[in-house]
């Protein structure tokens, strides 16, 4: 058993992590390690392998490999240490980080600040209850992902994908440049939780249907699958009696959505939004654990890793400042309301400013879709800001900096929403904040 | 390594022929061993435990159900007090934390003491009549308009995969023989006598043959042209919900039992989940493993009656398993067709609790038929201990990764199994051949992301130990393959390797 | 004269526009449905020539990876993807390789490069 003292310390290798451990190290902590359990760097992005990455952080469209590649790159060329092939079984208050790995044996850290940034895992055929047999041919969209694309082996040659996220679609086309033939991709909600971009270079192009609506109500096959029955639904996702075909497969691919893996943050003792499933923090991304930092798909599910990155250098500057004694203390803490209209807000909570900082940034996800709308903040009830939208989609992130003086006003309420607004908008206003 | 694992060929005899390799043929197979016999268990998946034993309650229940007289009432206590002295050494998982029957009605209540007294003829241990009081201080999740309780502090969960391997490789380990995907075809008899099963792997010569088929074992019996029962396969459905709300009850928590069945409960499991089922319904197919919409509705219902706020989006899988229904009593007995052939059938509900008893009373029934029995002074009766890693101090977890590199590297992150621990499960003496027999003796997969993530890594490491391609690794049964190899070409004419 | 009116979804933003594009001899004539430059442009490449970029993944010898994932360095023409999948499928390099890397020049002619998208050190 050996100890070690760090600064800064990351659980998890992916982009979060490494923006995260690269901000640390920028803004001065001087011993930073990275915590990975796989053999290298980049986490999930290692298996993404289609393009559509970094347009916002780099202005260049990489695969996901790519755009780790470049974080990599940047590691390497720090004093950042990196430990490999390592899992780590506990944080503790404290800051105590215990894990282990085959050639290090048990090592426990002493880290003056932990940043989580164990990303997501996804949602399995047990969390939507989905009935029927239970046989092989049954995987995650990312389960599946990892199999094709870095393992080299195809895990069914006739299709269905359940949910319509972006993994489902992309795993579509990929399913179909192996060999396989896709034969569907069933939505149960009215729309798809995919970009229209994904829509119609995944499965448009590829003529593969996808059934808004549908859920599957069972599963068949005793050893593989031999298929499936799908279903229409209601307005409450019900099936409608007598809407139910039965469709042939061999396998059925789920993308029903990502959840923060988060075992080792509640661990920590670490206080959870229960919407977004990640930890509650304020605006440099701290935890109610002193010293515990989180960003990345743990905090919340985002849809860009280029907003991971950025959120993740957030918590890392944070990380570093904490450990030199720098970062302001939380004081007395100002809760931030998701309002109507929006499903998720983070930051949760507004601590003490910090001095020079003229804006905050803010992440929100939409409860619904919507054409034209408008997010406002609102101070005890009273508008303080607002910014007129061209669209509202719950898969796509909206992003503001919102101007400290209007935060830290007299308002003790600050609530965020989100209102339709009819189609006779004035445009000019609204091409202006576009621009 | 391989030639480590139990023989995968059948031997061209044998004393005792076990056909079927649930929790009640592994048990019978290890009683067997005990005594200087050889004894050999076929069964047609590529794993034990994979039909009843797999799917079902976990429940060493206390034993007061069973009417007085019965196999189930003699062997259900007995059973249950085998447990207590055997599971440790045999490393079946088991937790002692008694079990309730609520009642919400006032002929529920007379039921109650009914059980009661039933179960003081059954010689149960400890029951006791709780008030509505005692009843929701004990168990506060309780429905408040419980009327009074039945406890019964003997009941335990237990781990009936654990049970059914931890039997199996103790046999193996004191000379018996398990030999998985081998399938019963017929018996040669001369003159009304056993003389050799018939199976997929071969013919294997012997006096005695015990039919612990399970479901199937009405259609066992039939190879020996005996009808003398018949089973009817009745479905039960599970919903297991996560760890995190493993606090939701601390004891078995029962309805007051109707005529067909326990009723659905709401479990903790031996493992700190908690899980809400079975409903109840006979089904034709005896391969018939499909959960319902309206059962799993119907079993969230049943479980809010007794826990109304059974939290179920906390649920992380369904499964359904089958009970061999034969009728009311076990069926342990001689074939009354064909000398020599002997049935464990019929083997519902307390079966799992049952089993080692049933394996003592099988036994007895050989011997009384001629089986000589000399004590194996060899028999060992625990299997060697093996260290959870997650649940060591970081000493001694230091001090296994010194000793063996790969328990420092974890597959299953939500359940913490190692690498190690995983290859420990494959080379065991009836070791696991599949990604869920991985999973049943060690629970990698058996977590919250349901193997989303250790699944190919599992994979990876069952075609690596067992010398196999990554494409002949199975889920579960013989064609429950999972990868195919990639496409040579794709494209209109997609051709396969 | 033929005169064809071809429905294309726009993909430049989230709102993502649907719209007709009317061809007159396989030139565009006319369009309706597109509210910005940036659509208007896809929408007239879209029904002309639509390009995608293509990844996928070749086999790789000598590293750490059985599989390189591999991007065309521009969008290449669409009904080519598969012709280009196939041919990368037949390609087996060997570590190290380099981010960048080309791994099939000009690939079916079309003057596109398929480059390596990470970088993988020798095993």
């Amino acid at each position: 058993m050996s100890e070690h003292v760090y600064d800064v310390v990351t659980i998890g290798g992916g982009p979060a992590g490494m923006a995260a451990a690269l901000a640390a190290r920028k803004a001065g902590a001087e011993r930073v390690l990275i915590i990975e359990r796989d053999h290298e760097l980049g986490g999930i992005l290692q298996q993404c392998i289609h393009n559509g990455f970094g347009l916002r952080r780099f202005k260049t469209e990489l695969t996901g490999p790519g755009y780790a590649q470049r974080y990599v790159d940047m590691v390497g060329e720090t004093d950042i240490d990196i430990w490999l092939d390592t899992t780590v079984l506990e944080t503790a208050a404290g800051g105590t980080v215990r894990c282990v790995s085959p050639d290090k044996g048990v090592s426990i850290v002493k880290a003056k600040s932990v940043v989580h940034s164990m990303g997501c895992r996804e949602r399995t055929r047990g969390a939507i209850r989905t009935p029927g047999s239970r046989p092989a041919g049954v995987f995650t969209a990312g389960a599946a992902q990892r199999m094709v694309n870095m393992e080299g082996y195809l895990p069914g040659r006739e299709v269905v994908i359940v949910g319509s996220g972006d993994i489902g679609l992309i795993m579509a086309r990929r399913m179909t440049l192996e060999g396989a033939k896709v034969k569907a991709v069933f939505e149960i909600m009215p729309h798809s939780n995919g970009l229209t971009r994904n829509i119609v270079q995944c499965l448009d192009d590829f003529g593969i249907p996808l059934y808004l609506s549908h859920s599957v109500v069972s599963v068949h096959g005793n050893d593989r699958v031999t298929g499936i029955t799908v279903a229409k639904v209601d307005e409450k996702l019900q099936p409608i009696a007598g809407t139910e075909f039965d469709l042939d497969c061999d396998t059925v691919l789920l993308s029903v959505g990502l959840i923060p893996e988060n075992e080792l943050g509640r661990g920590a003792g670490v206080a959870m939004d229960p919407i977004t499933s990640g930890a509650s923090v304020d605006q440099f991304r701290r935890t109610s654990v002193p010293g515990f930092f989180a960003a990345g798909n743990v905090l919340h599910v985002h849809d860009l890793v280029d907003f991971v990155s950025q959120e993740a250098e957030i918590a890392g500057r944070a990380a570093a400042l904490n450990a030199l004694g720098l970062l302001p203390d939380a004081g007395t803490q100002k809760p931030v309301h998701a309002g109507p209209g929006l499903r998720t807000v983070v930051p949760q909570l507004l601590s003490a400013p910090e001095a020079g900082k003229l804006t905050v940034r803010f992440y929100f996800r939409g409860s619904q879709p919507l054409g034209r709308a408008v997010i406002q903040l609102r101070a005890d009830g009273e508008v303080v800001w607002d910014r007129k939208l061209k669209v509202v989609k719950p898969s796509e992130m909206i992003v503001a900096d919102i101007p400290v003086s209007l935060l830290y006003g007299d308002g003790q309420r600050l609530e965020f929403s989100i209102e339709p607004l009819p189609e006779s908008a004035d445009d000019e206003a609204l091409e202006e904040e576009e621009a | 390594m391989a030639q480590s694992i139990s023989p995968r060929t059948l031997p061209a005899e044998a004393d005792v022929v076990v056909i079927g390799g649930g929790v009640v043929g592994a048990a019978i197979l290890r009683e067997l061993t005990k005594y200087r016999l050889s004894a050999v268990l076929i069964e047609k998946a590529p794993d034990v435990a994979t039909g009843t034993s797999k799917a079902n309650s976990g429940i060493l229940h206390a034993g007061f159900d069973a009417e007085p007289g019965t196999w189930k009432a003699r062997l259900n206590v007995r059973g249950s007090r085998l447990y207590k002295d055997i599971a440790e050494g045999l490393g079946i998982a088991r937790r002692e934390i008694g079990s309730l029957v609520v009642a919400k009605t006032d002929e529920q209540l007379q039921e109650l003491e009914r059980l009661l007294a039933r179960g003081a003829i059954n010689g149960v241990p400890g029951l006791e009549l709780w008030s509505a009081d005692e009843t929701i201080a004990f168990e506060p999740g309780v429905a408040r308009d419980v009327k009074g309780a039945l406890w019964a502090p003997s009941a335990a969960v237990a781990c009936p995969f654990l049970a059914t391997t931890g039997f199996a490789d103790n046999a193996v380990r004191n000379g018996g023989k398990v030999v998985t995907e081998c399938a019963i075809n017929g018996f040669v008899t001369e003159n009304g006598t056993l003389k050799a099963v018939e199976t997929t792997k071969g013919r294997i010569a012997t006096r005695f043959a015990i039919n612990a088929a399970g479901v199937h074992s009405a259609q066992v019996a039939r190879l020996a042209q005996d009808d003398s029962f018949s089973i009817r396969p009745r479905k039960g459905e599970y919903v297991l919900l996560d760890k995190s709300v493993g606090h939701l009850v601390r004891t078995v928590l029962f309805p007051t039992p109707d005529k067909v069945s326990k009723g659905i409960l709401v479990s903790p499991t031996v493992h700190g989940n908690v899980f809400i089922g079975p409903n109840s319904f006979a089904v034709d197919d005896p391969e018939d493993h499909e959960t319902t919409r309206d059962g799993l509705a119907a079993i969230i219902a049943g479980a809010r009656q007794i826990v109304p706020d059974v939290p179920v989006q906390a649920a992380i899988t369904e499964f359904s398993g089958l009970r061999a229904d034969g009728g009311k009593d076990f069926i342990l007995a001689p074939s009354p067709a064909l000398g020599g052939l002997f049935h464990a059938a019929g083997i519902q509900s307390p079966g799992l609790t049952a089993a080692p008893a049933i394996a003592e009373a099988v036994v007895e029934m050989l011997a009384d038929a001629g089986l000589r029995l000399q004590a194996n002074a060899k028999f060992i009766p625990e299997n060697p201990r093996r260290a959870h890693f997650s649940e060591l101090e970081p000493h001694e977890q230091a001090a296994l990764i010194a000793a063996d590199p790969l328990n420092g590297r974890v597959i299953c992150r939500c359940e913490t199994v190692t690498e190690a621990e995983i290859v420990a499960a494959i080379h065991a003496p009836c070791g696991a051949r599949t990604v869920d027999g991985v999973k049943r003796r060690v629970r990698a997969g058996s977590g919250r992301c349901q193997g989303g993530f250790c699944g190919p890594r599992v994979t990876a490491i069952l075609a690596r130990e067992l010398g196999i391609p990554i494409t002949e690794v199975r889920k579960d049964s013989s064609e429950s393959y999972l990868f195919y190899p990639r496409a040579e070409t794709i494209g209109e004419e997609s051709a396969y390797v | 004269m033929s005169r064809v009116t071809q429905p294309i979804q726009c993909i430049g933003c989230p709102i993502g526009c649907g719209g007709d594009v009317v061809l007159e001899d396989g030139k565009v004539v006319d369009m309706h449905g597109f509210n910005c430059d940036v659509g208007q442009a896809y929408a007239a490449e879209e029904v002309i020539a639509p390009k995608r970029m293509v990844t996928t993944t070749v086999r790789l010898k000598g590293g750490a990876l059985a599989l390189l994932p591999v991007v065309s360095a521009k969008p290449i023409p669409k009904g080519r993807i598969f012709d280009c999948v196939n041919a990368l499928r037949a390609v087996e390099v060997a570590a190290p390789i380099k981010a960048g890397d080309v791994i099939l020049a000009d690939a079916l002619g079309v003057g596109v490069d398929i480059v390596a998208a990470r970088s993988v050190a020798a095993a």
